[in-house]
């Protein structure tokens, strides 16, 4: 199938409203969410209008009809990455599923004596523990959300985090791998994609390093999976974490793919209704995954979204929407390059790089530039982008960011490099 | 282009050439403030003098890092309170902080404000009002840092404000 993003477009309604002063929208800030096609939320809407109520509850049709839209829709997430579907949890977003890895670990970490503690309640929940000696391994380039979960589990537990640090070029600098994973690691948990600089680590590599030693491999792909077509089994990864707004699904919505054994063996994190076995007053036993990870009346709509989100990129094609993201980032990178001026944070080329493009504008500070471009209503991010760390080590205090996807155009980058110039001028003048 | 209602002309000389930047001693009480947001901080100090018997403001001085709101602000409320009585700068912050919660829908008061009302387009972008606030709130929590620390050190009753 050819790729025709004037038709990608008119299916995404708010590509076609206007702000401030009139101008046309130009979205570029799909690394922070993306926005949403017809046909996703349509079948929102048509699972509240025919369909709703609470899955997994209730004698009647419609809660059948529930937890049939929401089993369902776990199949086709788990199928949109190459996953079985019982190896799919539900979660609020990618954050969510980080922290619940992350407190499942230190909830086994703390589960009394023996393997398995009967306080987890889960037989084989002691094999996760980790505590003082042990080490878990991240890098310096994490969102926030890959980063701050690890270090509390750090914290909690007695363990000693570490990390791979960041080369000049925006990239995971890998030349200490050697001795930084050992014998003592026992999580390595990675970006898949940097929100920030767009590297893409070669986490084959890493993984195998880390299952050289027995770690458990956890691959954030909260970046990766909406843009390029990932096939779980081939990252090497043992958890990957993703959040469905980020590919044009609603919000609420968020996957942990685990392998099964794992999951297995792991205690619940959020406990309460819908993940129990049995419930006495003297203790609980769990349902097996992925409804142990499940308590509480789940996000059925937002799920019921996401499989439609599915649908639309795979009809789309994965491998055309990574390409034309290839050409947006390459057009964009060679843009920027030339405006005296402009430092791009990242490689300036788009081998094993998303299109994900942060950079500086001398003298002029981020948050002003960013209100330049929403001036012409170019809109982008500016801060740190949850990435505190990586600005930091690459001696920079904050950045503005654009972020492309399958509906922007190439008159789009040329627009925000033409924006930069406008702010360059607005602020250098007189 | 509505960019010129945000970025006044005395908004943009106040960040191109700041006033009283830089950290100097003595000094009373020293705050750090950030942005999580966007990871803008500053350092302010704030030096308190007696002025017939009551606090004022002897120099307010800082180190920030920040965007030209941000900077901006700060340069125009070092200007504005420097010299005066701590009370009456507290009612020049207090209007500033209401100015920057209006949404710009009040008609901003020049004569508490002085320069300050030049921030009044800021209030009308929710995203940037942290940014116009940074300085002061670091600025009143300083001084109320000075404040507390001079009533701790004084003996009881003693309230004026003579320094040694």
């Amino acid at each position: 199938m050819t790729f025709d993003v004037a038709a990608v477009r008119a299916d995404f309604p708010i590509l076609h409203r206007s702000v401030r002063g009139g101008s046309p929208l130009i979205y570029l800030d799909s690394g922070a969410t993306a926005q949403k096609p017809l046909p996703v939320l349509d079948a929102e809407r048509d699972f509240y209008t025919q369909h709703n109520a609470a899955a997994h509850r209730g004698a009647h049709l419609l809660g059948e009809e529930a937890t049939d839209a929401y089993e369902d829709a776990r199949a086709r997430v788990a199928a949109f990455i190459g996953a079985d579907p019982g190896e799919i949890v539900f979660t609020r977003n990618a954050t969510e599923a980080a922290n619940l890895v992350a407190y499942s670990i230190s909830n086994a970490s703390v589960a009394g004596p023996g393997p398995g503690g009967r306080r987890a309640g889960v037989p084989a929940a002691g094999q996760l523990a980790i505590g003082p000696g042990d080490e878990v391994l991240i890098t310096e380039l994490e969102h926030h959300a890959n980063l701050v979960p690890w270090q509390q589990l750090c914290e909690r537990t007695g363990a000693t985090l570490r990390w791979f640090g960041v080369t000049g070029e925006g990239r995971v600098d890998l030349s200490e791998i050697g001795t930084l994973v050992s014998e003592r690691t026992k999580i390595v948990a990675v970006t898949h994609q940097s929100n920030v600089t767009g590297a893409m680590p070669p986490v084959e590599q890493i993984a195998a390093a880390a299952h050289a030693v027995g770690a458990l491999v956890v691959l954030d792909g909260a970046q990766s999976v909406p843009h390029h077509p990932v096939d779980v089994m081939r990252t090497g990864a043992d958890f990957l974490f993703f959040s469905g707004h980020k590919m044009l699904a609603p919000t609420g919505v968020g996957v942990l793919w685990g392998r099964r054994e794992l999951l297995a063996a792991m205690p619940p994190f959020i406990t309460g209704g819908s993940m129990i076995e049995v419930v006495r007053m003297e203790g609980t036993t769990f349902l097996p995954p992925p409804q142990r990870f499940e308590a509480g009346v789940p996000a059925v709509a937002q799920a019921v979204g996401l499989a439609a989100a599915c649908d639309y990129l795979d009809a789309v094609g994965m491998a055309n929407v990574a390409a034309h993201e290839e050409m947006l980032t390459a057009r964009a990178l060679d843009a920027l390059s030339e405006i005296p001026g402009v430092r791009i944070l990242g490689p300036l080329t788009t081998r094993d790089r998303g299109g994900a493009v942060s950079f500086t504008v001398d003298e002029i500070h981020p948050h002003d530039v960013g209100q330049v471009l929403d001036e012409l209503g170019i809109a982008v991010r500016t801060g740190h982008h949850c990435a505190w760390p990586l600005h930091r080590a690459l001696g920079v205090q904050a950045s503005t960011r654009a972020s492309f996807y399958l509906y922007n155009t190439a008159d789009e980058v040329d627009a925000l490099a033409d924006g930069i110039r406008t702010a360059q001028k607005f602020f250098g003048g007189a | 282009m509505q960019l010129e209602s945000m970025y006044q002309e005395i908004i943009l000389d106040h960040y191109r050439h700041p006033h009283h930047r830089g950290l100097r001693e003595p000094f009373d009480a020293a705050v750090h403030h950030v942005n999580p947001t966007c990871g803008d901080e500053i350092t302010l100090r704030v030096t308190l003098k007696d002025a017939g018997g009551e606090p004022a403001v002897a120099d307010v001085s800082y180190e920030a890092l920040g965007c030209s709101i941000s900077q901006a602000s700060v340069s125009v409320l070092a200007d504005m309170v420097i010299g005066r009585p701590v009370s009456e700068a507290m009612e020049i912050s207090a209007a500033f902080v209401e100015l920057m919660h209006s949404r710009g829908a009040t008609e901003p008061d020049e004569d508490v404000l002085g320069d300050a009302v030049a921030f009044a387009g800021v209030a009308k972008y929710p995203a940037r009002i942290k940014c116009a606030l940074l300085g002061w709130m670091a600025w009143k929590d300083a001084t109320a840092q000075a404040l507390a620390a001079d009533a701790v050190t004084q003996a009881p009753g003693d309230s004026d404000w003579e320094r040694t």
